[in-house]
């Protein structure tokens, strides 16, 4: 039976999914094929769930199901990054029939590079969220108690606020990034967890922030109070890892699902990180 | 004595809230969620939070008005003193978003913007963008990542939360927990836990809900001995775009704006909805409502939504229930430039443009208004008592429930733009009391002997292996998953007949039984997030079984439970009289059905069932009045029922009347 989908193409009873796993850290990893029936409204979050409910492949074996990552499935919370056919996005998001219309025959489903590999297409993005600890992405009020309220601010600066405060930490642009490498370290025989974190977050403190923490720098800097301490979030933009890394490839902006001008706030870094170090070098 | 700490479960606003908060009080937290604290479902909120403000003060709006909407969309059926005490909070909980940093719109001259929501006349709702959600979840997330440098607060992100670790007094000492990556299973030591897990959608398969709102957490302590309130009260919002996985929130202001609701009048017919004839189409809200149309309030727009597919059989499509909502009559430039935001939504997940094809609607399951039983101390004035360690405590001692997950702030229905303040609140409150209660504490948990813990851990590793070695091919855990949705869906929705509710109620023994037979496909240690599903799948039914029995034995209607068969009547007679006498009938069977049914559900769990038992509500501070919307001689009702408090007022020691001096005409409240 030809159906049709909701936008009125021709649909298949079936297709075939694609998947790059990988059974754990430092594993190989191998593609298996999938097929699963077509359904109406589907996006890659349903199919997978469809493939963990009946875990066959192709060829009829049993194999264990695939591991994802997800939670609000309306794109909002980041969890779900994957590149599929190719392209870094979430798959939450990502409708079936449009993949399919790219590529009618199969979709394919791969984790992110840039992240250590945990489980087929889950990673670990822990360094993303050290990043942040290291810009200090927050407003450093005295206290929560009840001291009325915040400074009042201007239509214009909610409305340039707002988008940059939209990232969801997804990793889609440090996917894309050519100078974000990737890090990744196991722990040693006899190393306790502690230890072992505390080497990570050592080693994740020298490699490259990454598009989005430079442009929560950027953020909170803007912040009325926020800016109270822009001076240490620029230490860190001019530290090791930091913005100097940045080629200028603008790929990160290309792939934001939220659309973040990414390329701005690196540029807005850029100068003030450059009138930071002249002052720093006069008030020696 | 070593030093005492406070374990929270749960990185949504609640949870956050409290951590940064006891974090300031000098506390070591430990926080844990099954995903990062920032990608907690708080993060898919989008209208607002209310408060009092300035503005709407001088229009006559304040705390008490906000307490009073509150209390009356509920339809009093929560405790009067932690409402009161929160509405009282709510200017200053927004301004210490403010402080936070959080993207508020702003009005012309840089105040906070507001909007009006549903159940209020009043402009209350703060917002920011469409994401008030993530914006005050990431304000909070931020703290407590500034805290988490300062090393006061440790994250346990991607760990499971199994149950709390009791002692032979059945005090709380902690939890024991599994590591989603590695699978271990390990206890930790905690002077206090605080529950702060959310809702539990997932129970009804597909909802408004994240993926990890299965009340996992909160059935786990329920099954440990805390009692479940209110159950059978769930939220159903009338539109929402049903997917595949999800059912995504469509808001209101679709049909504020001109939308129509419509099916063929053929079931299923099979035409473009385009090229389906003006008169062969079925405007039911239309017609059956032709004074408020396509507004209907939305409980009934809900209802009807649900009767025209479920019993009229009209569903737009076979395989599933759905009904045209239709913005093709209006200009498309107009619809972009008024709704645009949400028109995207729809565009991007449906993949059709709503401005040239009909969307196609149905209600879905959006908040759970029960969770666990929750204590508090009233003060004199009726409040709350700061810094009780009584306030938020389940009934076991050093467990407490904040956020979503507790039952106390919004009885039989919630406003909307409430919860979220009822979230940053009782995250903010209860920190204090914790504060308090460690102090009070002569021995720290660090200090108790580790066998406590080990037999904790031992048997949660004993089920675990149990369940990774269950027999092949045996029951699937996802389908069973599927079929409990269908069932809740059917029965403890939107209508609620007691013959459904009591075959639902069998059923789900028996879908229990079969669950208990589930095969796992992935019966390795590492990252194995069949057994992680299969274990809160297993955990549904508890809470499943409270709401069915809770919804069966509540025979009224009241905000969100809706039984056709108990419903009060509208008045039907012919003559001043007649009415008159009719409305002093309906307002003694108000009166005596207040008496029997304005009582929290209280479930206890005896090992297989629940037991339910109810539980008197405070209703001290404001009357209980009724909620008259859309009944036929409702002025007479309320005139009546005027009368009557009058009446009470004047006699020494009678009923003191609503503070305010006034009640509040008909009208319906909305989520
Ligand atoms: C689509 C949508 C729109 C909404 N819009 C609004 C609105 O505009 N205004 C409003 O006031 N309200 C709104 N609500 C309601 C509001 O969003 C929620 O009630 C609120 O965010 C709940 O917050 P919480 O902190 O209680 O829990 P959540 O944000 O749900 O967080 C629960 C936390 O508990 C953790 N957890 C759960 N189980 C476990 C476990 N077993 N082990 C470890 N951790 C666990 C999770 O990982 C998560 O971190 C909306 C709800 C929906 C669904
Ligand atoms: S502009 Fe900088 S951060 Fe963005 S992709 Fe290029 S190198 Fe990376
Ligand atoms: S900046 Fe954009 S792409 Fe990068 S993490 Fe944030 S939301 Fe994702
Ligand atoms: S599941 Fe949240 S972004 Fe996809």
């Amino acid at each position: 039976m030809a159906a049709t989908s909701s936008n009125g193409h021709a649909t298949p009873d079936a297709f075939e999914v694609r998947i790059l796993r990988q059974a754990g850290p430092g594993q190989h990893s191998y593609w298996e094929r999938h097929r699963v029936k077509y359904e109406h409204d589907m996006n890659v979050i349903s199919v997978l769930q469809r493939i963990a409910a009946n875990t066959k492949t192709v060829e009829g074996k049993s194999v264990a199901p695939v591991a994802w990552d997800c939670n609000c499935l309306e794109e909002v919370c980041g969890a779900c990054t994957m590149a599929i056919n190719g392209h870094v996005r979430q798959a939450c998001s990502a409708l079936v029939d449009h993949l399919l219309e790219d590529n009618p025959n199969e979709i394919t489903l791969e984790p992110m590079t840039k992240f250590p590999a945990l489980r087929d297409l889950c990673v670990d993005r822990g360094r993303l969220f050290r990043s942040l600890q290291r810009v200090k992405a927050w407003v450093p009020v005295d206290s929560y108690y009840d001291l009325g309220p915040g400074p009042k601010q201007s239509r214009e600066e909610q409305e340039a606020a707002y988008p940059l405060s939209e990232c969801m930490s997804c990793g889609c642009c440090m996917e894309a990034c050519p100078q974000y490498m990737k890090v990744e370290l196991t722990q040693n025989e006899g190393e306790n967890d502690a230890d072992f974190e505390t080497r990570q977050q050592e080693a994740y403190d020298g490699a490259f922030l990454g598009a989005a923490a430079i442009s929560q720098a950027v953020l909170f800097n803007a912040n009325p109070t926020g800016k109270n301490i822009a001076g240490e979030r620029l230490d860190a933009l001019m530290g090791e890892g930091g913005i100097q890394v940045c080629g200028n490839a603008q790929n990160c902006v290309a792939v934001c699902p939220k659309e973040i001008p990414l390329t701005t706030s690196i540029a807005c870094a850029g100068r003030s990180t450059t009138r930071h170090a002249l002052k720093s070098w006069f008030d020696r | 004595m070593a030093k005492q700490r406070v374990m929270v479960i749960g990185g949504g606003l609640a949870g956050l809230a409290a951590s940064m908060k006891l974090a300031e009080l000098g506390i070591d937290v430990d926080l844990m969620s099954l995903t990062p604290a920032k990608r907690s479902h708080s993060v898919c909120a989008q209208g607002g939070i209310n408060s009092c403000n300035d503005q709407t003060r001088q229009l006559g709006d304040s705390e008490w008005k906000h307490f009073d909407d509150t209390v009356y969309g509920g339809d009093f059926l929560q405790h009067q003193p932690p409402v009161k005490e929160m509405t009282d909070w709510a200017p200053k909980v927004i301004e210490l978003m403010d402080r936070l940093g959080v993207t508020f719109n702003r009005t012309q001259e840089g105040f906070i913007d507001r909007r009006r929501f549903g159940g209020t006349l009043y402009k209350r709702t703060a917002f920011a963008g469409a994401t008030t959600g993530q914006q005050l979840l990431y304000a909070l997330d931020e703290q407590v990542r500034r805290w988490e440098s300062d090393g006061k607060v440790t994250k346990y992100e991607f760990w499971d939360f199994l149950g709390p670790v009791l002692d032979e007094n059945g005090v709380c000492l902690g939890c024991v927990a599994q590591d989603l990556v590695t699978m271990e299973i390990r206890s930790f030591r905690a002077d206090a836990v605080v529950l702060a897990t959310g809702g539990c959608g997932l129970i009804y398969g597909r909802s408004t809900m994240s993926m990890v709102c299965t009340g996992s957490a909160v059935s786990r302590s329920f099954q440990a001995g805390a009692r479940y309130g209110n159950g059978e009260f769930i939220q159903v919002h009338p539109t929402a775009i049903p997917g595949a996985d999800k059912l995504r929130l469509m808001s209101e202001s679709a049909r504020g704006e001109g939308g129509r609701v419509w099916v063929p009048r053929t079931s299923q017919d099979p035409r473009d909805p385009k090229n389906i004839p003006e008169k062969e189409r079925y405007y039911f809200l239309e017609e059956r409502y032709p004074e408020y149309g396509n507004l209907v309030p939305r409980d009934i727009a809900t209802r009807e939504i649900f009767d025209t597919c479920v019993n009229g059989g009209l569903s737009v499509e076979a395989g599933r229930q759905c009904v045209y909502l239709d913005l093709t009559h209006i200009d498309a430039d107009e619809l972009t430039r008024k709704l645009g935001g949400i028109l995207s939504i729809y565009e991007k997940f449906q993949g059709v443009d709503p401005r040239f094809t009909p969307m196609k609607i149905f209600p879905a399951v959006h908040y759970s208004m029960g969770g666990l039983w929750a204590d508090y101390e009233r003060t004199a004035e009726g409040g709350l008592q700061p810094g009780s360690p009584r306030n938020q405590v389940t009934d076991i001692p050093n467990l407490y429930a904040i956020g979503e997950c507790d039952y106390q702030y919004h009885g039989g229905n919630r406003l909307g733009a409430n919860s979220l303040l009822s979230c940053i609140f009782s995250g903010l409150f209860v920190a204090p009391g914790l504060e308090n209660l460690l102090k009070s504490q002569s021995s720290s948990a660090a200090d108790q002997d580790a066998s406590l813990y080990e037999g904790a851990v031992r048997q949660h590793q004993e089920q675990h292996q149990a369940l990774l070695k269950r027999p092949v091919g045996k029951e699937n855990p996802y389908l069973i998953h599927q079929e409990l949705g269908d069932l809740m869906t059917k029965a403890a929705t939107v209508v609620r007949r007691n013959d459904q509710l009591e075959a639902a109620y069998s059923a789900c023994i028996e879908l229990h039984e079969r669950a208990q037979k589930c095969s796992l496909s992935d019966t390795g240690n590492w990252t194995n997030q069949n057994v992680v599903f299969t274990k809160a799948l297993l955990d549904m039914f508890p809470l499943a079984k409270s709401i069915l029995k809770g919804a069966l034995q509540r025979d009224e209607c009241r905000g969100a439970h809706f039984k056709p068969g108990f419903k009060m009547p509208s008045l039907t007679g012919e003559d001043a009289g007649d009415r008159r006498r009719e409305a002093e009938a309906w307002c003694d069977r108000f009166d005596a059905n207040n008496e029997k049914w304005l009582k929290s559900t209280v479930a206890t769990w005896n090992d297989t069932e629940p037991d339910i038992d109810y539980e008197d509500v405070d209703t001290s501070l404001i009357t209980p009045r009724p909620r008259l919307y859309g009944l036929a001689g409702a002025e007479v009702i309320e005139r009546v029922w005027r009368e009557r408090q009058a009446a009470k007022a004047d006699r020494p020691g009678g009923n003191r009347a609503t503070k305010s001096g006034e009640t509040a005409t008909a009208g319906a409240a909305t989520s």
